[in-house]
């Protein structure tokens, strides 16, 4: 009797989080579809969001996410390639980077948004811009970036990297002729992964990026992004509700290909590289 | 080896921007007021943060009520699927994990809250704060669970079949018990996320400053304060603000040491 009892708080509580999911997933899909249209997508919003549609809005984001990414890249990949190439040479100073990046994903995302408008906006002088907001995100993605990248590199075998030397390579080259392509599909993976965070951070980007709903001039312009939009409609535009869920599934769906697109891309890019 | 120490330069650089605004409250204010001041009134030079703080740990105490159980429930249930299946189970748990933050605070707001309602009103509420928090955070407590209840050896589980256990028994006596530093590795993750979210309880608690009588209730928490004065906020307010920033990164690094013991201590 004590087993059955304990079989269904089991079977009911264990199966609530997958019955939630599909509950938000349909609420939020059958109150946005009727509101999607091609005019949605392609207009800029008009009357604090109630009317006109969301495309400035989609290109912000799409920019502020796309810097982050390529600057996250970049020292994602050469941290992470210091971090797995080079921890027996410099045994205590990885370890300190090990630490402040586990301190660094650890920081609410709040409090990102805190720094990034004390350093970037005003320090910088970047002012409320798409920059700072990059720059803000970048900051917020690479503890997880790096995390996923160093892995995928020390999943390479040894044997790679002697036959490499044993071919007279210098250490460069093996690190990026041999190593890099071999993790490639790890590194990728984990770029996706940071950058749908990135996509659907909202609270470090209230004070950095900023609200401004206009299409975007230059990186230096303040850019509304998708999930401060769903924000602010839900809270501060009466009668927005409607929208924001609309714009709920636009940034589903663009999470939802992001996946998609890169996962097979990356497949395609590793066949070609073993052939 | 340059590149790298960004990582090293970032954490500083954050560490030295939080603390200086905060310390030049303490200077400014002094940080005595934090806890005597009668009521958080910025503009008129009134900062005391209790009742927010309050409003966190509540919050967060009661995510992590419904979150526990549930993430440990559906973390047993995860035991119950094999090869593909449990790969499926995991992928909707990364699923919801991964939906935006915002998104589940806009359900929060137009589901959760008026069922609150219909108990007692006003609806947006410590409770409906704390069954959406629980939604962020049980899938961190189920993954992590079930990763350390399949890093139970194998010998151990065919030990308890061997001598006739029944297979709630194998998994309640043996697998559970095994992994208690797995579920409080994932639990201790929870919390720290619970207690930096800001978009669920800033869209679905209420931001009422107050210690609440109920759980029906609004409160405020550190984070949703940051989210709401930030805009606004000059001078004494804005490194009032940046010391409650503070309070929130002592908080979260206390919790990312512990985990890291704990973690390392698994290995």
């Amino acid at each position: 009797m004590k087993v059955l009892l304990s079989k269904i708080a089991v079977l009911g509580l264990g199966g609530l989080p997958i019955l939630v999911l599909a509950w938000i997933l349909i609420d939020i899909s059958y109150s946005g579809l009727s509101e999607i249209s091609w005019s949605f997508l392609t207009e800029v919003p008009t009357n604090a969001g109630r009317s006109g549609g969301i495309s400035s809005v989609i290109v912000s984001t799409l920019w502020v996410v796309s810097i982050a990414t390529m600057i996250s890249t970049f020292i994602g990949l050469a941290t992470a390639i210091i971090l797995s190439e080079l921890s027996a040479k410099w045994e205590k100073f990885c370890l300190i980077v090990r630490w402040s990046l586990d301190i660094l994903a650890g920081v609410p995302s709040i409090v990102f948004g805190l720094f990034g408008n004390a350093f970037f906006s005003q320090v910088c002088g970047f002012g409320f811009s798409i920059l700072s907001g990059a720059l803000t995100l970048t900051v917020m993605m690479l503890p997880f970036f790096i995390r996923v990248a160093e892995e995928g590199l020390r999943q390479v075998p040894n044997v790679y990297r002697k036959t490499g030397y044993a071919l007279g390579m210098r250490p460069l080259s093996v690190t990026f002729k041999i190593v890099v392509p071999q993790a490639s599909k790890a590194i990728v993976i984990g770029l996706v992964l940071s950058l749908a965070r990135a996509m659907s951070e909202t609270a470090a980007l209230l004070f950095t990026s900023g609200y401004v709903e206009r299409w975007p001039e230059s990186v230096f312009d303040s850019g509304r992004v998708l999930s401060i939009h769903i924000y602010d409609l839900a809270m501060n535009v009466p009668g927005g509700i409607e929208r924001a869920n609309a714009s709920a599934l636009v940034l589903i769906g663009l999470l939802i290909a992001i996946n998609l697109i890169i996962y097979s891309i990356a497949d395609f890019w590793q066949r070609k590289r073993v052939v | 080896m340059v590149i790298s120490l960004t990582a090293i330069a970032v954490v500083a650089l954050i560490y030295v921007f939080i603390f200086s605004e905060a310390l030049s409250f303490g200077s400014n204010v002094g940080f005595l007021h934090l806890v005597t001041d009668e009521s958080w009134n910025p503009t008129n030079g009134k900062y005391n943060i209790i009742p927010i703080v309050v409003g966190t740990l509540l919050t967060t105490t009661l995510a992590m009520f419904i979150a526990g159980p549930v993430g440990l429930a559906s973390a047993i249930l995860g035991l119950e699927f094999r090869t593909y299946r449990r790969a499926i189970y995991r992928r909707c748990l990364e699923v919801l994990g991964g939906i935006p933050s915002v998104v589940i605070g806009l359900w929060g707001l137009t589901t959760i809250v008026p069922l609150v309602l219909k108990i007692r009103a006003p609806g947006a509420s410590l409770l409906a704060g704390g069954i959406v928090l629980s939604l962020m955070v049980i899938p961190t407590i189920a993954l992590v669970s079930l990763s350390s209840f399949e890093s139970v050896p194998e010998i151990d589980i065919k030990t308890g079949h061997a001598l006739g256990f029944s297979r709630w028994s194998v998994v309640w006596r043996i697998i559970v018990p095994q992994s208690r530093k797995g579920i409080a590795t994932g639990i201790i993750l929870g919390i720290g996320r619970a207690i930096g979210e800001t978009m669920v309880v800033l869209m679905v608690c209420g931001n009422v400053i107050q210690v609440p009588g109920t759980i029906f209730d609004p409160v405020r928490t550190l984070t949703a304060n940051i989210a709401l004065e930030m805009a606004y906020a000059l001078d004494d307010h804005r490194s009032a603000l940046f010391a409650t920033a503070a309070v929130l990164l002592i908080f979260v690094t206390i919790f990312v040491i512990i985990s890291d013991r704990f973690s390392s201590e698994i290995q």
